[in-house]
């Protein structure tokens, strides 16, 4: 029986990636297929009803399946480079904030309503620094790609560029995109200081619906998958990862704990979040 | 075995730091890992965030070294070809060298363009990287290579021969510039100097196509006729698919035939940009002519076969073209007109002969050159009879 994968469509290329995972497990003599969805709400809904097999989940889509199929989910792997993300709260080095809690009574810029990396994660770093957002600091979300939970990385870049032209005083992104943004051009080189650091987080997750033979084979040939082979390897670079790990569930607490702050699902996975519309 | 330790001092991940990381990394001893310390304020964000897409390993340290680098990650280069030796050329060119230099290591999982001409021997020249170096460094520049502020007035019947031979030239050129290029964008990249070759060819046909069309424009009159037969055998050579085919009737037959009919311009014409116009191009169409004279013997000793195509080739070109008219009557005109120099009855006379003399010597030369290539005296005759009356 083929195995359905949901995966959300955030770039033209996930289209080349799954194909090309497609052709890969066929030769491999696993009937493999894909369905695109348009936004992770709506591939959670199917997921957690049981419509499609196993869905390749935002860190922010696992936390709302969980919480509406509860144990029946089975974690299946994630890519290497889903392991121990840090996400950054950057300012520019001629500012005079040198930690976060300098920022109060100041505008942060964060990413999309729905971006684990850039809103919601270091919004909670902010609340631990007591700086309640909306209270003791102002949040100027850039909403670009809603519904593709952060995937879709233009709101970091249009938060760094309003920091750069102090519309905001600091920005959030994921570590490695400070890097990225300065690399093409967005931040200039030593001209952005760091002011505060998240604990490791974990990032994208494949969930299967419920364990099956079917699943522990997909696991199974994606644990095996080997970056040496040219056609594997073209496809890990635009998923970007060099290997398949065993999914884990332990780096997701700092989201959780997010997620209720925000009040953006509630316990049972409703979507509760005020203004999002994916 | 110690670990060995970078020291980056202040130097960050935003000013080049990864270059020393992955310096350290390729000196790295097997089963080694890399400490990394410095003093960047970002530099254990950017470190991970470095690593990460990697598959390298951050392991945290004490004291000074920040941390541990465990080199992880896949070889991308462990199944990576060379693309042959750079010093010589390989028998054939597999697609998935594609663009890369030749002796380039090349990673695998490229695209595989359809450079179709990949087979050494169909496309290959001993004497291809010598002339396109001589090629390279014959080029000349048509706005001072010829003298177009010359003085000069000519009588108009010889000015209107004058232009209808050029107008006759620029299509001709026009095909002896499409023919390479087509066939230099199906020659794969690992035979560069063939492809070099091809494109200065390309190049040298373009600047013929300027300076005769420019030539024809001179004094302002009207251009000349370009009559249906002889459009037709140019485009009888457009149509050739076959690489060998192709340079065998336009370099060969067609050029080799140009080259005489170049020195008999030289020799008559009436101003000295005219003259200096074709000698220019004869020395290309003499390179031109000299690399497709040695592919053809290269590749007749490797296949028995090519002669006896070669002889098919120009047969079928010679009945395609059996129904048309051949060489424009106003192009044989005008050049009996120019070697005669005047309308008197015994310059005329003068002038026909000439032009037979003319065509007796393009006879020659491509008989000259078909027995070069290892056809008998009575069928190169033969074949040579049939070349096109078009001259190319």
């Amino acid at each position: 029986m083929t195995l359905v994968m949901g995966a959300v469509a955030y770039d033209p290329k996930v289209v080349t990636i799954w194909a090309g995972f497609r052709a890969w497990f066929a030769r491999q003599g696993f009937d493999f297929d894909f369905v695109l969805y348009s936004n992770y709400e709506r591939q959670v809904d199917d997921l957690a009803a049981g419509r499609i097999d196993a869905a390749w989940n935002s860190p922010l889509a696992w936390i709302r399946a969980r919480r509406l199929a509860g144990g029946r989910l089975e974690p299946l792997v994630m890519r290497d480079t889903d392991q121990d993300l840090t996400s950054v709260i950057v300012v520019r080095e001629d500012s005079p904030y040198k930690d976060v809690a300098d920022l109060k009574g100041e505008t942060v810029g964060t990413g999309a309503v729905d971006s684990p990396q850039a809103t919601l994660i270091p919004s909670a770093l902010l609340r631990e620094r007591g700086l309640r957002p909306g209270e003791e600091v102002a949040v100027r979300r850039f909403d670009v790609g809603v519904g593709l939970h952060g995937d879709h990385i233009g709101g970091e870049r249009d938060a760094a560029r309003a920091m750069m032209s102090g519309d905001v005083a600091a920005a959030c992104m994921i570590d490695a995109d400070h890097l990225l943004f300065v690399r093409e051009g967005t931040l200039p080189p030593g001209g952005t200081r760091v002011i505060g650091r998240t604990r490791p987080y974990d990032h994208c997750t494949m969930t299967a619906a419920r364990a099956t033979p079917e699943t522990d084979r997909f696991r199974d040939l994606l644990l095996s998958m080997d970056a040496a082979d040219p056609d594997v390897r073209t496809l890990f670079d635009l998923e970007g990862l060099t290997a398949w790990r065993p999914a884990r569930t332990s780096g997701y607490a700092l989201l959780e704990r997010a997620v209720d702050d925000e009040g953006f699902y509630d316990p049972a996975g409703a979507v509760t979040a005020p203004g999002y519309r994916p | 075995m110690t670990d060995p330790v970078l020291d980056l001092d202040d130097l960050g991940f935003e000013t080049g730091a990864h270059l020393l990381v992955q310096r350290a990394l390729g000196d790295l001893a097997p089963g080694a890992r890399l400490g990394v310390r410095g003093r960047d304020p970002l530099l254990d964000p950017h470190l991970r965030a470095w690593c990460r897409p990697r598959g390298h390993t951050i392991v945290p340290a004490g004291g000074p070294v920040l941390a541990w680098i465990v080199p992880g990650g896949a070889d991308r280069w462990s199944r990576a070809e060379r693309a042959g030796d750079p010093g010589g050329v390989a028998a054939k060119a597999p697609a998935h060298w594609g663009l890369a230099a030749r002796g380039a290591l090349v990673e695998p999982g490229g695209p595989e363009p359809a450079f179709d001409l990949a087979d050494r021997d169909l496309v290959w020249a001993e004497i291809a990287p010598a002339l396109y170096a001589h090629a390279a460094s014959a080029q000349w520049d048509p706005a001072t290579a010829i003298p177009w502020d010359a003085e000069f007035a000519l009588p108009p019947d010889i000015e209107r021969a004058v232009v209808q031979i050029m107008t006759y030239l620029v299509e001709n050129e026009q095909a002896a510039l499409v023919v390479p290029a087509r066939l230099l964008a199906r020659v794969h990249p690992h035979f560069r100097e063939v492809a070099q070759l091809l494109a200065v060819q390309a190049a040298d046909e373009a600047r013929h196509v300027e300076v005769f069309a420019r030539r024809a424009a001179l004094t302002g009159g009207p251009l000349g006729t370009s009559a249906a037969g002889g459009r037709e055998s140019l485009t009888t050579l457009l149509t050739e698919p076959d690489f060998s085919l192709a340079s065998f009737l336009l370099s060969v037959l067609g050029e080799g035939t140009f080259l005489n009919l170049l020195a008999f311009l030289d020799r008559h014409a009436p101003d000295p940009v005219t003259r200096r116009a074709v000698r220019l191009a004869r020395q290309d169409e003499a390179r031109h002519v000299a690399f497709g004279v040695a592919h053809l013997r290269h590749r007749s000793e490797t296949d028995p076969h090519l002669r006896s195509r070669l002889r098919a080739a120009v047969e079928r070109r010679h009945d395609a073209l059996a129904a048309s008219a051949g060489l424009n009557q106003d192009v044989f005109d005008a050049l009996i007109l120019l070697a005669a120099g005047e309308w008197s009855p015994q310059a005329i006379r003068r002038g026909h002969a000439a032009v037979l003399d003319l065509r007796r010597e393009m006879d020659e030369g491509r008989r000259r050159r078909l027995v070069h290539l290892g056809f008998p005296d009575d069928e190169a005759a033969a074949l040579s009879a049939l070349h096109t009356r078009n001259f190319m």
